[in-house]
């Protein structure tokens, strides 16, 4: 099997390399959007937080702690993984890479797994806003702003992790095994392990506002 | 003139086409709705926005209708759909994408000489999650449409109004997906697909304006999709952030609200800024004047629309202290404003100037641009808006910015790129009739309406006492004088389709590298990559002569 590529550039790019470069930097360019639309979400925290402290952490006090942090151990390590896997890439050690990217999904879905079964416990605690939720003592009416916010920012980091999954999926079924990422052209394997650092990033962020607001 | 490798040309002809068009290569309707061709997304865009622009033109029409009456022709609760919907049409689906979307789309890669945009697909992308956006928001019109005004304010939109806002709302936080995508392809690819010796300080002006505006699009839409976001969220479960029974502050949806939609307002300016910087050269032929002024005067026309958003919320209750320095910020866009202006004017001493089409509306374009601005700074003044906010006095204000200024701005850029997009010459004096008469049913629709404004009339009424309907009446029969001439370049140019001249590849004489290829360019645009040796806009008003970017001399 060849290791690299049959890949010619696209038709506006003179070369693989500027086509490689061009797709980082877009890729960046995305990522400003994306932290951008996130810190928006972290700034409604921030407001509420710094109204409502009290409320606030009597509420944060609910949010399993054990998931929030094994996540975050996961995520972490599904990075660290990732990088390795571009880097067997760019050194064309398929094998490795393979497997790498493989581990790093599989650390992705184990997210998933323990924030479902975080989710699960929430819902036995009677702190899902409309649904199903009980006002505990000391958080007064603006504990609810917490929920909403812990729904609203774990929900969209869910779901930008799953297309996190999926594009390495992606790279796995169909990039590599038509043998478009080697050594000579690994572009879009580095697109996508920026894009998982960057959901990454996220969690880094939520977490500390979730999980550790006034446990001192 | 500082151009080092001149070469006399002996014919303004391009050299024989050896290649099919763009519109000729593949007539398949999948030809087009799967082309990944920046001049074909253009065009489909053009399409698509100028259904929305007569969808949000017959509320217009509905409303000034109404107005022509104290008492008023329609319901209340219609009039309050028609002018929420016609906010929300105009401004996402035709002011924000209008500009960009087209002309960017299919004048960037050719007057920085690349082949296409940077992502081509993203482009495609682009265009197929506005219209989804589109189905949405006409999904929200059809089942009646929405009534809290394109603000959105909370808690109105999120507990009292009865409407589609739900849909409405997501409607505008699809649509900023198309923003961004689009915004982003134009980043990357100023930034990486210039041709060998197009620096920064030789692109011309319009690339500059699209690039501004992109990173002014990629930097607020996300705030407006997480508002929005939040917004739909309130209104779909019934608690929210911006709940006051559970603590939650209303003004923050504005704050955050006007974050972006500030910003709006120059991604709806700043592009019709780049096209008649392209403009007033081409037809007064002579140098811009104060080239690198105009970049560092979009740039930071682009920084400071970041800090001034709260100037929409004087009166909201927002503390005095934060007025003052909201208030002081919005008086400092006004310099880089000025000095567009004035650089627009002075590029006109001496030269030789053509009163064609595109110059009418360029010139149209400064001077409602001038009256908007100036009364943009009343506004911004603390005491004078407690009077005024609220009143048509800001309803003129902004329509002289967004509808006289940039609606000018892209009829101009219509018929300046007509030839090029689709080798065929449109009619001249019916052209010039058009921009005339654009000129004059706009300042006969919105000046009565700063009268209206000053004499205390409120926003969003659908009556008001009898002693203003002479001023109501000029503005809806203004109204109707605006109409025809915006249904006219559809007339005109829909003949020229078929009849028209055909054009020269450079019917202009203009500097760009989009005028060095054929008209209409062929499939990939340039069959090999130029080499820029010039800074654009090298006209000699005295010796009637022009150097193309390229820089080959050419006699008018
Ligand atoms: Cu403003």
């Amino acid at each position: 099997m060849t290791n690299s590529s049959s890949v010619a550039p696209e038709i506006q790019f003179a070369n693989l390399e500027q086509q490689g470069d061009t797709a980082q930097l877009g890729i960046w360019v995305f990522l400003v959007n994306e932290t951008i639309f996130f810190g928006a979400l972290i700034f409604t925290y921030f407001v509420y937080r710094i109204s409502y402290p009290q409320e606030f952490a009597a509420a944060a006090k609910d949010a399993v702690l054990w998931c929030g942090s094994v996540n975050l151990a996961i995520l972490l390590t599904s990075s660290l993984t990732m990088v390795l896997a571009i880097n067997a890439g760019a050194q064309g050690r398929r094998q490795e890479m393979v497997t790498l990217l493989i581990v790093t999904a599989a650390l992705g879905c184990a997210f998933l797994l323990i924030k479902g079964y975080e989710y699960y416990l929430d819902f036995q605690d009677h702190v899902v806003p409309v649904v199903d939720f009980a006002t505990k003592p000391g958080e007064g009416s603006a504990g609810e702003l917490f929920w909403i916010f812990y729904w609203v920012a774990t929900g969209l980091h869910a779901i930008h992790l799953m297309i996190g999954i999926a594009l390495v999926l992606y790279m796995l079924l169909w990039r590599i095994r038509r043998g478009e990422i080697g050594s000579a052209y690994y572009a879009p394997l580095e697109v996508v392990g920026i894009y998982w650092s960057f959901v990454d990033v996220v969690w880094l962020f939520l977490y500390p506002c979730i999980y550790l607001v006034g446990r001192s | 003139m500082s151009v080092t490798t001149v070469e006399r040309a002996a014919s303004v002809e391009p050299p024989a086409r050896s290649q099919p068009s763009y519109l000729t290569s593949g007539n398949t309707i999948a030809s087009w709705l799967l082309t990944r061709d920046h001049k074909r997304i253009a065009l489909l865009f053009l399409a698509s926005i100028t259904f929305y622009f007569f969808i949000g033109g017959i509320a217009a029409t509905l409303m000034r209708l109404n107005l022509a009456t104290p008492q008023g022709l329609l319901q209340p609760a219609v009039y309050n759909r028609m002018f929420t919907m016609h906010g929300i049409i105009m401004v996402w689906f035709f002011l924000i994408p209008s500009i960009p979307t087209t002309f960017g789309n299919f004048f960037v890669p050719l007057m920085i000489g690349a082949r296409d945009l940077a992502f081509p697909r993203v482009n495609l992308a682009s265009w197929y999650v506005f219209n989804l956006s589109g189905l949405v928001v006409l999904y929200a019109l059809i089942m009646g449409g929405a009534d809290t005004g394109w603000t959105f304010y909370t808690p109105l939109s999120t507990v009292y109004a009865n409407g589609y806002v739900f849909a409405a709302a997501m409607a505008v936080f699809i649509n900023g997906f198309s923003s961004i995508m689009t915004s982003l392809n134009f980043i990357v690819t100023i930034h990486r697909m210039r041709a060998p010796g197009m620096t920064w300080m030789r692109l011309p002006l319009f690339v500059w304006a699209i690039y501004a505006v992109s990173i002014v699009m990629l930097t607020a839409t996300p705030v407006l999709a997480m508002d929005t976001f939040l917004l739909a969220v309130e209104r779909f479960i019934g608690v929210g952030l911006f709940d006051p029974n559970h603590g939650g502050d209303p003004l923050l949806w504005q704050h955050m609200f006007w974050f972006y939609s500030h910003p709006a307002v120059y991604i709806m300016i700043l592009p019709a800024m780049g096209v008649v910087s392209e403009l007033i050269p081409c037809f007064a032929r002579r140098p811009i004047f104060g080239y690198s002024g105009m970049t560092i005067a979009l740039m930071s026309l682009a920084i400071l629309s970041f800090f001034v958003w709260a100037h929409h919320m004087f009166v909201a209750g927002i503390s005095i202290y934060a007025g003052i320095v909201f208030s002081l910020m919005t008086f400092f866009v006004a310099v880089p404003s000025a000095i567009k202006v004035f650089n627009w004017t002075v590029s006109l001493h001496k030269g030789s100037i053509v009163f064609d089409a595109p110059m009418l509306y360029a010139l149209g374009f400064v001077l409602l641009f001038t009256v908007g601005g100036v009364t943009g700074l009343m506004l911004a003044t603390l005491a004078v808006d407690v009077d005024l906010h609220g009143t048509y006095f800001v309803i003129a204000h902004f329509h002289y910015i967004m509808v006289g200024a940039t609606v000018s701005a892209f009829f101009g850029a219509l018929h300046y790129w007509w030839p090029k997009i689709t080798g065929r010459l449109y009619p001249e004096m019916w052209a010039r009739f058009a921009a005339i008469l654009t000129y004059v049913g706009f300042n006969l629709t919105f000046f009565p309406q700063f009268i209206l404004g000053y004499l205390g009339m409120a926003r969003r009424s659908y009556t008001y006492p009898a002693v203003w309907q002479s001023w109501n009446l000029l503005s809806s029969a203004g109204a109707s004088i605006l109409a025809v001439a915006y249904v006219l370049p559809l007339l005109y140019l829909g003949w020229s389709l078929f009849r028209g001249l055909k054009a020269t590849a450079n019917p202009w004489g203009a500097t760009g590298l989009e005028w060095t290829i054929s008209s209409p360019p062929p499939k990939h645009n340039f069959e090999r990559t130029p080499v820029v040796v010039t800074e654009p806009y090298c006209y000699d008003p005295e010796r009637h002569t022009f150097v193309t970017q390229e820089g080959v001399l050419h006699d008018e």
